[in-house]
């Protein structure tokens, strides 16, 4: 097995240190380090961290292999700094079966690049009418813990009970797209100043802050846990705080799109940022910063959604929902978080690496950087800035909201147990 | 003039008087034996409406006709439009065929912004009506029309009507007569305003008998009576009941006002029968100044200075003889 050695790296921001990663865990760590033949990795100027987990990813695969396939999306998934990703369920077919599970599950361990934790769909083909075999998805080789419809919202109130209830069996999770179907038919942008102007149908805030609020007083009625997807509104982030401070056990995700852009872009009516839950204001941008860096919110997730161009050059009420994000998250949370001084490396180790994985439940990622661990690591550049290219991707879609906006940061290296996914900022 | 007509709110006052002015001479040139000028002589207009509206197309048409411009349609149905060809795709044929302008009328709000911004045509854009969006050529007739009748409008008082939450006839008004000086009041029910209206530069009323007596011009909008299966309303009967316009709310008006509606009409739902044809309605003279109106803008965005195509002068002469 390979060993490389990290030379200067600034662990988690803090002073450079040197790591020695040897038969998959962190076997050394501490200065002027040396290995007979292991391969030399200067860091100097760079951070590490824990590799990135990411609760929230859509792998395409499989049904739509022309958007994106595990392999592609792992690939840019480790490109952008993540050793673990968590597939979403709803693909063609929906994965809500142990055998649909286990098909994802094993095509991320073939291909290498990114651990791939499957999520299982809690209804039956998302049909929100009943409930999939969750069981059997959780005993299954893939170990689900992870349960949601994403995409579509448990918006029936019973089902919604029955799956927080049911899951507690096996330590499982619902994961909440929280979306008041009725309240955001033909929604196509945020309800507001500028939905009216637009003539764009709108998603109002309610639609979303009246499931979190549900949910919330429901997974405290029956003691379940539950995390809340992309939240994107202040009212949501003040409902999560209120049920934390009550006790609830409830996590909550935050999209890099959501910490970054708001809804003025679809005065363009360019469809590369239309995406579900819409781009808000700037007054929720603020609010999720804030959330995120208190801890409200939990963790980052990117609900990296890509999509083949047709789907995207098009009118915007024809086009898609989603953006694609994981080779653009940590600079994004960098820009949002760290470089406005909300957050530091640490905080942004845990917000994007330790919570994601406590909250999947996933041992052996999210470990914080000591002897003995999993190498699960990456080294990122946080001093450069340059525009986002979009053809410059391992993904097979390019709808990144980001194209020729200047960025900061680049991920340099990242280690799977060990074993480089990425170096010199390429794939390996 | 600016290169493309997407939204009321890309005309400042002097263009939208430019235009207007324009239009009445193109008016004026409806009254002689010979209809027809050279101006656009030449040039290619394509009418390309993803959506039915005959009368639109046929205004267009016969405003592009009237300037001699080429004038070809393409219309959804039996082309290529219905049998799913992408935006993208029409763009690029259309380009392909040497379009100077494109009119076009989509169900999708910003269709019209998506053909001119996104580097598939260099054709001049016309929006012919964009979703709940805009219909900006609509909202000029409107204004030409009203012109007509009340002079300048600088300090006029406009009521719209009805259904503003899905029109986009609405839209284009608000922003156009509050460009050319006009007080603008909304009159709907709450449920068809939009969220965010009172950022608009318009004043918003519940009470249709209480607007009226204070109006120089009242417009109505169409409602469609499926939208109260939406819960927009209650039932048709107590829509016209309450935002109707009927012959005992038409006694409420100024003797010298107005009554506007953009078509197609809906009898007894938003205007009653009587007051469609009475006197005060302009409504058939709108039809008779969107082809001037059409013929105006046209005329402008295709042989105004700038970006105009090279034989862009030849034609100004032409079409300033013609005119003169
Ligand atoms: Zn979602």
């Amino acid at each position: 097995m390979s060993e490389h050695l990290i030379r200067g790296a600034s662990v988690l921001g803090g002073e450079p240190a040197d790591l020695l990663l040897r038969d998959g865990v962190i076997a050394e760590l501490g200065p002027g380090l040396s290995a007979a033949g292991a391969e030399i990795v200067d860091a100097d100027g760079l951070v590490a961290l824990p590799g990135l987990v990411d609760l929230h990813t859509h792998l395409r695969e499989p049904g739509r292999e022309d958007a994106e396939t595990v392999l592609t999306g792992t690939q840019a998934a480790a490109r952008g700094g993540f050793t673990t990703v968590h597939a979403m369920a709803n693909t063609e077919p929906v994965a809500d079966t142990a055998g649909g599970v286990e098909q994802v599950w094993r095509l991320g361990r073939e291909g290498g690049y990114c651990d791939v934790a499957a999520v299982g769909a809690v209804t039956v083909g998302l049909a929100g009418e009943r409930l999939a075999e969750l069981g059997a998805m959780a005993e299954s080789a893939a170990r689900v813990r992870v349960f949601s419809d994403d995409g579509k919202c448990v918006s029936d109130a019973v089902l919604m009970r029955r799956a927080l209830e049911y899951v507690k069996a096996f330590d499982g999770v619902v994961a909440q797209h929280a979306q008041e179907p009725r309240l955001t038919e033909g929604a196509q942008m945020n309800e507001g100043e500028l939905s009216g102007v637009l003539g764009l149908a709108g998603w109002p805030a309610v639609a979303e802050e009246a499931i979190v609020a549900r949910d919330c007083l429901l997974a405290a009625h029956v003691g379940s846990r539950l995390h809340v997807c992309h939240v994107s509104t202040k009212g949501s982030v003040d409902i999560v705080r209120w049920a934390k401070s009550r006790g609830c056990q409830v996590s909550a995700e935050v999209t890099p799109h959501h910490l970054l852009l708001t809804d003025e872009l679809a005065s363009t009516y360019d469809p590369v940022y239309k995406v579900n839950p819409p781009l808000r204001t700037r007054e929720d941008v603020e609010a999720l910063r804030a959330g995120l860096a208190d801890g409200t919110i939990d963790c980052v997730a990117t609900d990296h959604a890509p999509h083949p161009s047709e789907d995207k050059d098009c009118e915007w009420a024809n086009a898609a929902f989603g953006m694609m994000g994981l080779e653009t998250a940590l600079s994004v949370v960098q820009e949002a978080m760290v470089d406005t001084g909300l957050l530091d490396w640490p905080g942004v180790a845990d917000r994007m690496s330790g919570a994601p994985a406590r909250i999947g439940r996933i041992t052996g990622q999210g470990r914080s950087l000591e002897v003995g661990a999993p190498a699960n690591v990456v080294l990122y550049d946080p001093s450069v800035r340059r525009p986002v290219d979009p053809a410059d991707s391992a993904s097979l879609s390019r709808n990144t909201p980001y194209a020729e906006r200047e960025l900061p940061g680049h991920v340099v290296a990242t280690f799977l147990r060990g074993k480089p996914t990425v170096l010199d900022g390429k794939l390996q | 003039m600016k290169r493309h007509l997407l939204s009321a709110a890309d005309l400042d006052r002097d263009e939208a008087l430019l235009i207007l002015d324009t239009a009445g001479e193109m008016r004026s040139l409806a009254d002689r034996p010979i209809k027809k000028s050279p101006a656009l002589r030449g040039r290619t207009v394509v009418n390309l409406f993803f959506e039915d509206s005959t009368r639109t197309r046929i205004s267009f048409e016969a405003a592009g006709k009237r300037l001699s411009a080429d004038v070809i349609n393409f219309s959804a149905k039996g082309s290529s439009l219905s049998k799913g060809e992408s935006l993208k795709d029409t763009a690029l044929t259309l380009e392909a065929m040497g379009a100077d302008a494109v009119v076009i009328r989509h169900s999708a709000s910003g269709a019209p912004h998506r053909l001119a911004n996104s580097g598939w045509v260099r054709s001049s854009v016309v929006n012919a009506g964009d979703g709940t969006h805009e219909h900006p050529t609509q909202a000029l007739l409107d204004a030409f029309t009203m012109r007509r009748h009340l002079g300048d409008l600088d300090g006029r008082r406009i009521a719209i009507v009805g259904d503003v939450l899905h029109s986009r006839v609405a839209r284009s008004n608000a922003l156009l007569l509050a460009t050319l000086g006009a007080e603008v009041t909304l009159v709907a029910p709450p449920t068809l305003l939009p969220v965010g209206v009172e950022t608009w530069p318009v004043t918003t009323s519940y009470d249709l008998d209480a607007t009226l007596p204070k109006s120089d011009a009242v417009m109505m909008l169409r409602v469609q009576r499926e939208r109260m299966n939406a819960a927009f309303f209650p039932s048709a009967r107590e829509y016209s009941r309450r935002y109707g316009l009927d012959a005992r709310r038409m006694g409420l008006l100024d003797a010298h006002a107005i009554v506007m509606h953009p078509g197609p009409m809906i009898r007894g739902m938003e205007i009653s029968a009587d007051v469609a044809d009475s006197e005060r309605s302009v409504i058939v003279e709108q039809v008779t100044n969107g082809v001037a109106v059409r013929m105006a803008v046209l005329y402008l965005l295709l042989s105004g200075s700038g970006e105009a195509p090279e034989t862009s002068e030849n034609n100004t002469t032409a079409g300033t003889e013609a005119l003169a």
